[in-house]
C-alpha cells in the first residue's frame, strides 16, 4: 500500500508537479524566514531602527536642482518627490533629444552617399561600445572646464556658457500670457477639425490638399498673432554680471547638461540602429509594387514604407526609452540630483534605513518600467497585421 | 529621386560603385564634398592631438614627464597635443590596481591564459577542441588561486585588486556564473508549474525593471545585514553577486527567445521516442535554442562588460575608477581627455571585438542552417 | 495595321560587367499575348522589369505607347500609369485592407474621389471572383486569393499593358488554376499581356507568341504550334524536353 502511494507521488505527473512546487515554495519560504530573522538581529545589534516614519523627518540637506521648492527643513518624503521629478525631467528631455538625434542618424545611415553612411556608422559603433557612464563623466568634465564666469562664452547676446552652467534669460509671464497659451491649445484642437474636414473633402473630390502645411501654419501663427494682440505679454529677466556671479535669469546646471548629452547621445546610437533596421525590414517588393502602380516617392514613404516600418521600430524604441530612464540613475556619479542621488543616497546615509529606502527606490523604477511596458504592449497588439500567420 | 533612373554607364564595377555611392546626383556630390572636408578637418585634428603632436613619455624638449607641468601643452602655448605620460605613469594601476608589483606576474599569467580558456567555447572548428573545453572548466580554479593566493602564493586581498583586473574579473566571472543560472531561469519561466513559473517571472521582471545601480547599492549595503555574523563578503564579491543576478535576468530573456523559436515538433518527436523532460531539454532543445540565441546573448554580455563601470559608484576601483582617481591626483589633474579617451579605447576594443564575434556567429548560423 | 504598343530595339543591360540583356529586339502589338520562358538567369524577368523601369537599360531604345523610356521622370510616370505589373511574391500592402490595396493608386495617383475609387475596386474584386474578401487583410487570404487581389490592384489603374513576372511560381499547386483562369479571362477580353512563366499549359491556351530566352538573348520567337512542335534551336529543344516531361 505504502509503496503504491509513493510510486504514484513520484511518477504521476500531476502529483509530482505538486510535490515539486510544494518543495520549492517551502524552501523559498524558509529562506525568506531565515534572512528576515538574521536581518532583524543584525539591525538590532547595530542600533538601526526600522519603519517608514523617517519619511516625515526633516531631510537636513539642500538639493541644488529642483522643479519644486525645497529647503533643508523639508521632509525626506518631499526629497523623494524632488528626486523623482528630477529623474522624470531628465528622462523625458533625454528621450526627446535621443529620438530626434536617433532618427536623424538612422536616416543618414540609409543615405545613398557612402561617406555619410559610414561617418554615421563610426559614430554609432564608437558610442555603443563605450560605457554610458564614461561618456557622461567625459561630457561633465568638459562642461566643468568651460571658462569661468568672468570670461563666459556669450551666445546670441544673452546666453552665457560657463563652468557653472548655462545662464540664460528667464521668461516672465505677464498677465494675458495665459490667453496666448490658450490660443495655442485652441489652435491645436482646431487643426484636428481642419484635418478631418479637409480629409473628407479630399476623399469626396480626389483633389489633394496640403493638410500638413495648413495645420502647421495654424498652430504656429495663431499664438504669434495673439501674442501681438495681447501686447506682447512676455518679458525676459536677463542675467547680468554682478561681481562674481550673475544676478537674475535662470541657470541650467552642468550636471543636468552632462547627463542630458551623455544619455541622449548614447541612446541615440541605439535608436538609430532600430530605425535603420525598421526601414530595411520593409521588403523591397513593397517599394517595387508601389512604383509599378505609379506612386511617387514621397507618397510611397508616407503611405507604404513608414507605416510598416513604425510597427517594427516602436517596441525596441520603447525599450530604449526604458534603458535611458534607468540609466538616469547614474546621475549620482556626477552629482545630478536624481532619485538615487538624493533620496537613495544622502537620505539613506543620514537615516540608515537602507532596506526601506532601497525598496521604495526600486519599486519606483519598477512602476515606471511596468507602466511603459504595459502601454507598449497595448499599442503593439493594436497594430499587428491582421492575419493568421 | 527615383533610383531606377540611375544608369551605370561603364562596365568597370569600381567606377560604377563610385558613381552610385558618391556622385549619383548633384546633391550627392555636394554631400561627398562636405563629408570629405569634414573628415579632413576632424580627422587631422584628432590624429594630431592623439599621435603626431602628442607627448608620450617625453615632452618636446626631451624631458621625462613626471608631472602635468612638464607636458608640452602646458609649457608652450601653441602646443595642444595629448599628454599620454599620465597613462605611462599610472599604467600599473590601470592594469592591476593596487596589486603588489612583485606579484603582478600572477595577474599577467591569468590574462594570458584567458584567451585559451574561452577559445574552446567560441569557435567550434579548431583542432583539439576537447582539450580547450576541459581547460575552460579548470581555468576558474587556476585563476582564482593565482589572483587571490593560497598555499605557496602570498594572499592578495580583493581590496587591492583594481583597474582592468576588476573590470575583467567582474565581466568574465559575472558572465560565467550568470550563464547556468539564466538557463534555469529561462526554462523555469516556460515551465507548466505555476509556482516555478511565477517565481521566475517575478525575478526576471523585477531585475529588468530596476537600474543596476540600485542592485549594487542593495548588495553593498544590505548583504551584510542578511548574513550571519562572521560572514562578511568583501566589496568585490558583493558587486559580483549584484552583477551576476542582473546579467542572469537579461540573459534568461535572450535564451527564452531562442527556446520560443524551437518548433513544438522537436519536443514532440523527442517525447515520442521516450526521452524524459531533462533529456529532451539537455539534448534536443537547449543545443538548438542556445545556437539561435547566441547573438542576443553576446549583446547582453557586451552590456554587462560596459556596466561593470558602475562599480565605481560603490567605491570599487575598476578601470574607470582608477581613471578618476588618477585625475584627482594633483600631479595629473586636468588631463581628463587623455584618461577618458584611453579608457574608452580599452572598452571599445573589448566590446567591438565581442560585437564582431557576434556578427561572425550570425553569419555562420545562416550558412549552417540554409 | 495593329498598333505597336511596346518596342525594344537593341536593348542591352549590364550589372557592372555581367551582360544580362544582349541585343534584345522585341515588338509587341496591341492585344498580343506573349509568353516568355527560359532557364533561370536568362534575363526574362529583367527584360520585362525594364519595360516599367524597375530596372534601367544602358543601351538601346525602349518605347511604350509612343513614349520613350529614358531618365526623364515624367516619361517614367506616364508609362507606369499605363503598364500594370503582377509580381511572383504578390507584394500586397499588409497594413491595408484588400479594398484599400486596390483603391490606393486610383486615389493617390489618379486623384479620384474615394467613393469612386472604392466602387472601381469592388468591380475589379468581383471580376477576380472574390468580392467577399474586401474588408479582409492580405495576411488572412490564401496565396491564390492574394495574387488575384494583386491582379485586381493593377487592373484598377486601367492599364493598356499587363506584365506578369512568374505569377504562379510561389503558389501551391491547387491554387495555380484560379489565378490562371483570371489571366485567361483577361486575355480573352483583349488585354495586351507579357507573361514570364513556366506554365506551358497556359501558354498553349492563351499565347499568340512564344519567346525563349537564354543567357540574355532572345533565342527563339514563334507562334505556339511552331514553337512547341517544331522548335528550331537546340537550346529550345533541350529546355522544352526538360520542362515538359515531369
Amino acid at each position: 500500500m505504502q509503496t503504491n502511494f509513493l510510486r504514484k507521488l513520484i511518477f504521476d505527473e500531476k502529483s509530482r508537479s505538486l510535490l515539486i512546487q510544494t518543495l520549492v515554495i517551502g524552501l523559498f519560504a524558509l529562506l525568506i524566514y531565515l534572512i528576515a530573522q538574521q536581518t532583524a538581529y543584525n539591525l538590532e545589534k547595530r542600533g538601526i531602527s526600522s519603519g517608514f516614519d523617517f519619511l516625515h523627518v526633516a531631510a537636513g540637506y539642500d538639493i541644488s536642482i529642483r522643479l519644486i521648492p525645497f529647503t533643508s527643513e523639508d521632509t525626506h518624503l518631499r526629497a523623494y518627490f524632488v528626486g523623482l521629478l528630477n529623474t522624470l525631467m531628465i528622462a523625458i528631455c533625454g528621450c526627446f533629444l535621443a529620438t530626434i538625434i536617433g532618427f536623424l542618424v538612422g536616416v543618414i545611415r540609409l543615405s545613398s552617399n557612402w561617406l555619410f553612411r559610414n561617418i554615421a556608422y563610426v559614430y554609432v559603433e564608437f558610442t555603443r561600445n563605450v560605457p554610458v557612464l564614461v561618456q557622461i563623466i567625459l561630457y561633465y568634465s568638459i562642461l566643468l572646464h568651460l571658462p569661468k564666469i568672468k570670461q563666459a562664452i556669450v551666445l546670441f547676446d544673452s546666453f552665457y556658457l560657463t563652468n557653472r552652467g548655462l545662464f540664460s534669460p528667464q521668461p516672465i509671464f505677464k498677465d494675458g500670457f495665459s490667453i496666448v497659451a490658450w490660443s495655442l491649445v485652441i489652435a491645436i484642437v482646431v487643426s484636428f477639425f481642419v484635418k478631418r474636414f479637409l480629409k473628407s473633402k479630399q476623399e469626396a473630390s480626389g483633389k489633394q490638399y496640403p493638410i500638413f502645411l495648413i495645420n502647421s501654419a495654424i498652430i504656429i501663427f495663431t499664438p504669434i498673432i495673439f501674442y501681438y494682440i495681447m501686447g506682447m505679454p512676455l518679458e525676459f529677466d536677463s542675467p547680468v554680471l554682478k561681481g562674481f556671479n550673475f544676478k537674475g535669469g535662470m541657470v541650467i546646471r552642468p550636471e543636468f547638461m552632462g547627463m542630458l548629452f551623455g544619455l541622449s547621445i548614447y541612446t541615440a546610437a541605439f535608436i538609430s540602429e532600430t530605425v535603420r533596421s525598421g526601414i530595411i525590414s520593409v521588403s523591397k517588393g513593397q517599394r517595387e509594387a508601389s512604383q509599378a502602380l505609379g506612386l511617387k516617392s514621397n507618397l510611397i514613404m508616407r503611405l507604404i514604407i513608414i507605416p510598416q516600418a513604425l510597427r517594427v521600430i516602436i517596441p525596441p524604441l520603447t525599450s530604449q526609452y526604458l534603458n535611458l530612464t534607468k540609466n538616469s540613475s547614474l546621475g549620482i556619479a556626477i552629482g545630478y540630483a536624481d532619485l538615487v542621488h538624493g533620496f537613495g543616497g544622502i537620505s539613506l546615509n543620514q537615516t540608515g534605513r537602507a532596506i526601506e529606502i532601497m525598496l521604495i527606490v526600486m519599486l519606483t523604477y519598477l512602476t515606471i518600467s511596468l507602466t511603459i511596458s504595459f502601454f507598449m504592449n497595448i499599442y503593439n497588439k493594436s497594430v499587428q497585421f491582421k492575419g493568421n500567420a | 529621386m527615383s533610383s531606377t533612373a540611375i544608369q551605370n554607364i561603364s562596365h568597370n564595377k569600381y567606377y560604377n560603385w563610385l558613381i552610385r555611392n558618391l556622385f549619383s546626383s548633384w546633391v550627392n556630390t555636394l554631400l561627398t564634398i562636405i563629408a570629405l572636408i569634414f573628415i579632413y578637418q576632424v580627422g587631422s585634428f584628432c590624429l594630431n592631438w592623439a599621435i603626431f603632436a602628442a607627448d608620450f613619455r617625453y615632452n618636446f624638449q626631451g624631458e621625462l614627464i613626471t608631472d602635468r607641468g612638464l607636458c608640452s601643452k602646458n609649457i608652450m602655448p601653441g602646443e595642444y597635443g595629448a599628454c599620454w605620460a599620465i597613462i605611462y605613469a599610472r599604467w600599473d594601476q590601470f592594469m592591476y590596481g593596487l596589486y603588489p608589483i612583485e606579484e603582478a606576474w600572477r595577474v599577467n599569467l591569468v590574462y594570458a591564459l584567458l584567451p585559451l580558456a574561452i577559445i574552446g567555447i567560441l569557435f567550434d572548428k579548431i583542432p583539439f577542441r576537447k582539450y580547450f573545453i576541459y581547460f575552460t572548466f579548470v581555468y576558474p580554479f587556476i585563476a582564482y588561486f593565482m589572483l587571490y593566493g593560497g598555499p605557496g602564493l602570498s594572499v592578495v586581498g580583493t581590496n587591492k585588486w583594481g583597474g582592468l583586473l576588476v573590470t575583467l574579473f567582474l565581466g568574465v566571472t559575472g558572465i560565467g556564473l550568470a550563464f547556468p543560472l539564466s538557463i534555469l531561469l529561462a526554462l523555469g519561466r516556460r515551465s507548466k508549474m505555476p509556482i516555478i513559473k511565477s517565481l521566475c517571472v517575478v525575478f526576471i521582471e523585477f531585475i529588468r525593471g530596476v537600474p543596476l545601480i540600485t542592485l549594487l547599492f542593495t548588495a553593498n549595503v544590505m548583504l551584510p545585514l542578511f548574513l550571519p555574523d562572521g560572514v562578511n563578503p568583501d566589496n568585490l564579491l558583493r558587486a559580483l553577486v549584484a552583477v551576476t543576478l542582473f546579467q542572469s535576468a537579461y540573459m534568461a530573456e535572450a535564451i527564452r527567445g531562442g527556446l520560443q523559436a524551437i518548433p513544438r515538433g522537436q519536443v514532440e518527436a523527442a517525447q515520442s521516442l521516450g526521452l524524459s523532460y531533462w533529456q529532451t531539454t539537455r539534448k534536443i532543445v537547449l543545443p538548438q535554442a542556445l545556437k539561435i540565441a547566441i547573438p542576443p546573448i553576446v549583446n547582453t554580455c557586451i552590456g554587462l562588460f560596459k556596466d561593470t563601470s558602475l562599480v565605481l559608484i560603490i567605491g570599487l576601483f575598476d578601470l574607470l575608477g582608477i581613471g578618476r582617481a588618477a585625475l584627482a591626483d594633483m600631479t595629473w589633474t586636468k588631463l581628463y581627455y587623455e584618461v577618458y579617451v584611453f579608457i574608452s579605447l580599452v572598452f571599445f576594443i573589448f566590446c567591438f571585438g565581442m560585437s564582431r564575434y557576434s556578427l561572425y556567429l550570425e553569419k555562420k548560423l545562416k550558412t549552417d542552417n540554409s | 495595321m495593329t498598333e505597336q504598343v511596346i518596342q525594344l530595339e537593341k536593348v542591352n543591360k549590364w550589372y557592372d560587367d555581367f551582360h544580362v540583356l544582349k541585343d534584345i529586339d522585341l515588338t509587341v502589338q496591341k492585344g498580343q499575348r506573349i509568353v516568355i520562358c527560359g532557364p533561370s538567369g536568362s534575363g526574362k524577368s529583367t527584360m520585362i522589369r525594364c519595360i516599367n523601369r524597375l530596372e534601367a537599360h544602358q543601351e538601346g531604345k525602349i518605347v511604350v505607347h509612343g513614349t520613350e523610356l529614358t531618365n526623364d521622370l515624367k516619361n517614367i510616370d506616364l508609362i507606369r500609369k499605363n503598364v500594370g505589373m503582377v509580381f511572383q511574391q504578390f507584394n500586397l500592402f499588409p497594413h491595408l485592407s484588400v479594398l484599400d490595396n486596390i483603391a490606393l493608386a486610383p486615389i493617390w495617383v489618379k486623384k479620384m474621389p474615394k467613393k469612386e475609387a472604392e466602387e472601381i475596386a469592388m468591380s475589379y474584386l468581383e471580376k477576380v471572383k472574390i468580392p467577399e474578401q474586401a474588408e479582409k487583410f492580405p495576411g488572412q487570404l490564401s496565396g491564390g486569393q492574394q495574387q488575384r487581389v494583386a491582379i485586381a490592384r493593377s487592373l484598377a489603374m486601367n492599364p493598356d499593358i499587363m506584365l506578369f513576372d512568374e505569377p504562379t511560381s510561389a503558389l501551391d499547386p491547387e491554387m495555380i488554376k484560379e489565378v490562371l483562369d483570371v489571366m485567361i479571362q483577361l486575355a480573352e477580353e483583349g488585354m495586351t499581356m507579357l507573361v514570364v512563366t513556366h506554365e506551358m499549359g497556359f501558354a498553349k491556351t492563351v499565347a499568340d507568341q512564344m519567346i525563349f530566352m537564354d543567357e540574355g538573348r532572345i533565342v527563339e520567337q514563334a507562334k505556339p504550334d511552331e514553337f512547341f512542335n517544331n522548335p528550331k534551336s537546340d537550346r529550345t529543344k533541350l529546355f522544352l524536353s526538360q520542362i515538359l516531361n515531369h
